[in-house]
């Protein structure tokens, strides 16, 4: 009797998008489209402007409600969630908004206490403050607790962002188009964040961006959102040597504009 | 042989250009069908929000800090304009009907004829329509510019509900700053109407108080601030459905601002005009 060879373990797939369909009217967002995310990996979704690649998101935490198909997350189906259902998912995947969409009547530090609050009401106030002060520094801005978001620039306003996802200790991270409009050690410095918060908080992490360098330099799998579907998943050199027409096009046309830039 | 043909080739060709005349016309109405499909859609829309944000208002957790905050902000900052409303409205009656009693000698009842306009219609509707005016456009741009900034979203994202959060303080608060602004706008529309009434007519203060007070009773009162508390509801309801309905980035916060003044406005008129025969009715 000889021992079977060993095959190597599949990597579990924790989030599923199966035959998703979504539009708005008369305008199609996806048709038939699906992807599947491996635990612990960081990956990337590019695609032009207008090609859905923010509502994929918003469609995973029921922001938004897809036409048809279905997303099943950590083995669970969550076809047909309601708000309630959809609260125990919430606490588990975290988005990092485009815009940082911090709440601008209240500080830094209420921002960031807000999900601990909803998800956590009976933590005392000594165990939440010490975990929005260990969240701030986690993104290198300890100590600004009190600050109003109108007194912090862009850069600082997506890592407030980030640490306000992350006081949950959340399993995956979403994030959406997060270096979009700020400046090149701005982008780095997010970058950066991104791939610490993998070693740091060992989650998965989803990035949604059009940002070609950003997208390669953080992810593990590249996937390529366009005509209404996924067209393309692979590392980033199978990206880089992909002879699929839509990606070549993408590529091509971003080391256009890195030409011109 | 050709002529009843042509007669009826003729015949047909009228009746397919009156279809289509008939079909064009029909065409020409699609906008507006179009347009009374999302009024009404709107329509059932605040219905909805204002049953769920009543029902939410009294689960727990508690919206009483929230609600305080909301009654703080949005009445404080509507007293000057209340006030000023009131005693305008106040004077100009005073004088108008000082002036057309005085053709038939009775002048001394214009204390009557202002309390019971003042309290009755008067204070709460024109509260509601300027100070509601103020509190509405301010919940619209408010709760547009967290839509189109993605706070909204962010509220759900981060596992609360943005009506419990956003639309039930707003909605309460209403319904407790409109009934106290109204009070405020009947004792300042009676002082002012009775000041001039002094000056103007030459009716003392006793006469005017008496006059008033020997004719209104608590039911002429109460029907004022119970059509408040209704508009305060309408009001609240009517911003909070535009602010979380905007579309359109800032452009859609400044219409579904004017949109909440001016649906507001008519709701109002339209609810007074049907609290107005129901109370009237009743008592």
């Amino acid at each position: 009797m000889t021992a079977p060879a060993a095959t190597p373990a599949s990597p579990e797939v924790l989030i599923r998008f199966e035959g998703l369909r979504k539009a708005f009217g008369p305008k199609v967002v996806f048709d038939d489209l699906s992807l599947e995310v491996r635990r612990g990996e960081t990956l990337a979704v590019i695609g032009g402007s207008g090609a859905g690649k923010s509502v994929l998101l918003k469609c995973l935490i029921g922001l938004m409600d897809p036409d048809d198909g279905h997303i099943v997350f950590d083995g669970q189906d969550l076809t047909g969630f309601g708000e309630k259902e959809f609260l125990p998912i919430r606490r588990r995947v975290a988005m990092v908004f485009q815009a940082s969409a911090l709440f601008d009547s209240i500080s830094v530090g209420e921002n960031i206490e807000y999900p601990l609050r909803v998800h956590f009401p009976e933590m005392a106030d000594e165990e939440r403050a010490r975990r929005v002060a260990r969240v701030l520094s986690l993104v290198n801005l300890p100590g600004i607790e009190a600050m109003r978001p109108s007194d912090l620039s862009g850069g600082m306003r997506r890592r407030v962002g980030l640490a306000r996802a992350i006081a949950t200790e959340p399993l995956v991270i979403l994030w959406d188009e997060p270096t979009t409009g700020l400046d090149p050690i701005s982008t780095r410095i997010i970058d950066d964040l991104i791939k610490s918060m993998r070693a740091k908080l060992r989650c998965t992490s989803i990035v949604v961006t059009h940002d070609m360098q950003s997208a390669f330099s953080v992810s593990d799998r590249v996937a390529l959102l366009a005509n209404h579907r996924i067209v393309q998943v692979g590392t980033v050199a199978e990206m880089r040597a992909s002879t699929v027409k839509e990606v070549r096009a993408f590529l091509d046309a971003r080391k256009g504009e890195a030409r011109l830039d | 042989m050709t002529a009843p043909d042509d007669q009826y080739s003729s015949e047909e060709s009228d009746r397919e250009s009156l279809a289509d005349i008939v079909g064009q016309e029909l065409e020409s109405l699609l906008p507006f069908r179009d347009k009374f499909r999302r009024g009404i859609a709107q329509l059932g829309g605040m219905f909805v929000l204002a049953g769920r944000a009543l029902a939410r208002g009294v689960q727990p957790p508690s919206s009483f800090g929230a609600i305080v905050y909301q009654v703080e902000s949005l009445g404080a900052r509507s007293v000057a304009i209340g006030t000023l409303t009131a005693a305008f409205a106040g004077l100009v009656i005073a004088i108008q009907f000082g002036f057309f009693l005085a053709r038939f000698g009775v002048q001394h009842t214009v204390g009557k004829v202002v309390v019971l306009t003042l309290f009755r219609e008067l204070a709460p509707v024109l509260t509601a329509l300027t100070v509601g005016a103020r509190i509405g456009s301010g919940i619209a741009a408010e709760l547009g510019s967290m839509t189109v900034t993605e706070q909204v979203d962010a509220v759900r994202a981060l596992g609360a509900d943005p009506i419990k959060r956003l639309v039930v303080p707003r909605v309460y608060a209403c319904l407790v700053v409109m009934p106290m602004l109204t009070v405020l706008a009947d004792v300042t529309g009676f002082l002012a109407g009775a000041w001039v009434t002094k000056f103007e007519y030459d009716i003392s203060f006793a006469q005017f108080f008496t006059s008033a007070l020997d004719t209104v009773d608590e039911s002429d009162f109460l029907s004022g601030v119970g059509k408040s508390v209704v508009f305060g509801l309408i009001i609240a309801v009517v911003g909070c459905y535009k602010g979380l309905h905007v579309e359109g980035g800032t452009e859609g916060v400044g219409r579904a601002t004017t949109q909440t003044v001016a649906v507001s406005s008519v709701a109002v008129l339209l609810a007074d005009f049907f609290l107005t025969k129901l109370l009237l009715t009743i008592t």
